[in-house]
């Protein structure tokens, strides 16, 4: 009875609040009380007086860490990007450097921290987390400076080009369009991930959106099926094997593109016919530019090409507009 | 009488051979495919493809180590647009020997000084990687086939065909007395419906006997198109096993790598026991073998990449400005004699790729990037000081001389797979004993 209470004070107090939660932890840590965790020797029934507390620090310490990391979609995203970017920098190089990884996350969240000072908004650091790890493993450029430019660029588009208080593009596709058209020194390697990465960061991608139920990546499988659609039309056109398709899809890059770019909830479609048919849009705008006017960042150019239609999309097709929310809380998810 | 020219092809293309080497087996062909009349037999053990690339002008130029009678060559190549006679030449096989010698893996060798002086005289040595007619446009409509044009260049009857379908296409070439391998028809099919061309070359006896050559040159065509492809797909159809393929990209702003396949850097700059300057060619089989295995044989992999201007250390002479503008490279500007030094921006990338028709089931994409970083496949000898040294730093050195050759012996395990055990005795055969001798 006791434990339950417990629970319940906990998720009702989880703020998923990054800043929160680590002030918690470190009074955690030294003992302090804390109104969620200020019994910790009642959990414990066990015979040995000098651990209880201990244990009960270590079990409450568990639970919140995964709570807070359940409260959020965004948390999971970190984590499963971050986890690509080690993979690069420990196992398989994929092209991202420490130097360039570093300047990317760092403008992003320099970026971040500024444009949030001048709004004067709550600082929340996740989003640019993402665009910054993102930028990491797409973008590619001879100096690092240019990983810094391109997170400057990305967050201060979040801020800039707004209309009807939304955000217009995707910031890291934004940013890296901007870099491969403006700048001479930037490129994106679309080849570099090989097929294991590629299933094992579809599965984990797969997983997070399962697991976590979020309401609008449904638009990622909707675009990785029109996407895989066209490329199976053109190797039924064209006579190929069906290796052929199934190679070009074993991408990484694409794979980050449709779960965290073209999926972003904040510049796609509010209703579920609305990213339907933006991602379909996409994927054939993407289709053309690849295999017809043989450009390669297709995928970017297309996104950035057909994110002002989203305004209209939602204006045809309304729906409620999405908000980042801590689903613990709400009951989204368990 | 028609005169063989396998010796003279084998001489004339795989001069720098360590790369030929790697290709044991017989194999199909590269970008295209061989057809032969008759049943004779063809075998592609390797290839090498320079792409000359400036925006959209590509220069492709293709050299193979074709064993077999001259009347017997014949290549198709899917080309994007319609080839002019102006844009087909032929290229002197040396100057893509004198690129391949240029951009060749390398080991070198350094000689430790005298531990009781300290200073660092510096000597190198390279060991180069085993050194070792009037056009006539017909247009004619059979089968669905056009030949588009029909030219003579050099030692080569050169058609371009276009077809509406393919069967049509290999029909017609059949009945011309090619050889179509079984399934051609099937890739053929994709290209015709991309609007692409086929490049048909065969030779034409009576005028290589007037030329004199006895071989047969590398033949270049040249075209804009935004498509940066290499079509391999076709040399896979009559492919007895994987064959390798070396592709010399030269470029304007950078590094050449596939947007469809991973691209990635041979290991280098390691160091290697001495014994393995008699038998570089095994050591770079046996590395390569095991790089192409660590990837699943689903990579392109790089050995050079490094600015035109300048070299260090230089496997061979600089190319001159007339062999880069011969190779492709026609924005630098100048054509002359000297050797290229830079001004105008010329980079090259030496890729090797190991396919098989499971491997790279698509044709390579390739992409510039603007990345500059220099790169070369670089395996380094140290011999240790043989001198008379008898100060404190003479004991020291030598004490630490066998951590330094387990080293070696654990790089080359590393990069070859061989047996240690196998490694340790040859060094200790070449008199880098891993284990100190046990004190009397």
């Amino acid at each position: 009875m006791q434990r339950k209470k417990y629970f319940a004070r906990t998720r009702c107090r989880e703020k998923g609040d990054i800043a929160a939660f680590a002030t918690r932890s470190m009074r955690l840590m030294t003992n302090e009380s804390d109104i969620c965790i200020g019994r910790p020797g009642s959990l414990n029934t066990g015979t040995d007086r000098a651990s209880p507390g201990a244990v009960a620090i270590a079990e409450s310490l568990v639970l919140r860490l995964l709570r807070f990391v359940w409260s959020d979609a965004r948390h999971l995203q970190i984590m499963a990007l971050a986890s690509l970017l080690a993979i690069n920098f420990a196992i398989i190089d994929f092209g991202a450097r420490p130097a360039s990884s570093t300047c990317a996350l760092a403008a992003c969240l320099f970026t971040q921290f500024f444009c949030s000072r001048l709004a004067h908004i709550p600082l929340d650091l996740r989003s640019p987390l993402i665009t910054g790890l993102s930028l990491s493993l797409l973008l590619r450029a001879g100096e690092p400076w240019m990983h810094a430019a391109a997170g400057a660029i990305a967050i201060s588009s979040k801020f800039l080009l707004r209309i009807e208080g939304k955000h217009v593009f995707n910031p890291a596709g934004f940013a890296i369009v901007v870099m491969l058209l403006l700048s001479s020194g930037a490129w994106i390697s679309p080849g570099q991930w090989g097929a294991s990465i590629s299933f094992a960061s579809l599965a984990g991608f797969l997983a997070i959106m399962v697991l976590h139920r979020a309401r609008r990546t449904d638009i990622a499988i909707y675009f990785l099926l029109s996407h895989a659609a066209l490329l199976c039309a053109r190797a039924v056109w064209l006579g190929d094997p069906w290796a052929i398709p199934l190679h070009q899809l074993q991408n990484g890059s694409l794979l980050i593109f449709a779960f965290f770019m073209i999926s972003d909830p904040r510049t796609s479609p509010d209703s579920s016919l609305g990213r339907f048919l933006f991602a379909f849009t996409v994927a054939a705008l993407a289709h053309y530019l690849a295999f017809f006017m043989q450009m390669r960042p297709a995928l970017y150019v297309a996104l950035i090409a057909l994110s002002p239609a989203t305004l209209l999309i939602d204006r045809v097709l309304p729906a409620p507009r999405f908000a980042w929310t801590a689903p613990a809380c709400k009951g989204v998810s368990p | 009488m028609i005169r063989k020219i396998s010796a003279r092809l084998k001489v004339g293309v795989a001069l720098l051979a360590i790369l030929s080497q790697l290709a044991a087996g017989p194999a199909g062909a590269f970008c295209g495919f061989y057809v032969a009349k008759a049943d004779a037999k063809l075998f592609n053990k390797s290839s090498k493809v320079v792409l000359s690339r400036d925006g959209n002008r590509t220069a492709i130029t293709m050299a193979s180590d074709y064993e077999g009678e001259p009347e017997e060559f014949a290549v198709v190549i899917p080309v994007p647009t319609f080839i002019e006679r102006r844009q087909i030449g032929v290229v002197d096989t040396k100057t893509i020997d004198h690129l391949d010698a240029y951009t060749a893996p390398r080991l070198v060798e350094y000689h430790d000084d005298d531990p009781c002086r300290q200073i660092l005289a510096y000597r190198s040595r390279l060991q180069f990687s085993a050194m070792p007619a009037p056009a006539s446009v017909a247009v004619a409509l059979r089968k669905g086939v056009t030949i588009e044009a029909s030219y003579d260049v050099a030692e080569y009857d050169v058609l371009i065909l276009s077809a509406n379908e393919s069967n049509g296409l290999v029909e017609w070439l059949t009945d011309n007395g090619y050889r179509i391998p079984n399934g051609a028809a099937a890739v053929l099919g994709g290209y015709i419906k991309q609007n692409m061309r086929f490049f048909v070359a065969k030779v034409n006896l009576e005028r290589m006997k007037l030329m004199g050559n006895g071989y047969l040159r590398p033949l270049q065509v040249r075209y804009e198109t935004a498509k940066f492809i290499l079509p391999l797909r076709l040399g896979t159809v009559n492919a007895k096993g994987p064959q390798d393929l070396i592709v010399y990209a030269l470029t304007r702003n950078g590094r050449v790598e596939a947007a469809n396949y991973r691209t990635v850097k041979l290991p280098s700059g390691l160091d290697v026991p001495l014994f393995v300057k008699a038998e570089f060619g095994r050591f770079y089989r046996a590395m390569f073998d095991r790089a192409v295995e660590r990837e699943n044989m689903h990579a392109v992999f790089v050995e050079y990449a490094w600015d035109m201007g300048w070299c260090d250390p230089c496997a061979s002479e600089p190319l001159s400005n007339k062999e880069l503008v011969e190779l492709g490279a026609r924005w630098i500007g100048d054509d002359g004699d000297a050797p290229f030094r830079g001004g105008a921006s010329a980079f090259v990338t030496r890729l090797h790729v190991r396919y098989d028709a499971k491997s790279f089931p698509e044709d390579i994409v390739f992409q510039e990037t603007h990345d500059r970083e220099n790169f070369q496949g670089r395996y380094v000898l140290r011999h240790p000081w043989q001198g008379e040294a008898s100060c404190a730093a003479a004991a020291a050195y030598r004490a630490g001389l066998p951590a330094r050759f387990a080293s070696e012996a654990s790089n080359l395990v590393d990069l070859t797979g061989w047996e240690r055990r196998e490694v340790e005795a040859q060094m200790a055969n070449a008199g880098q004993p891993i284990k100190l001798p046990s004190p009397k």
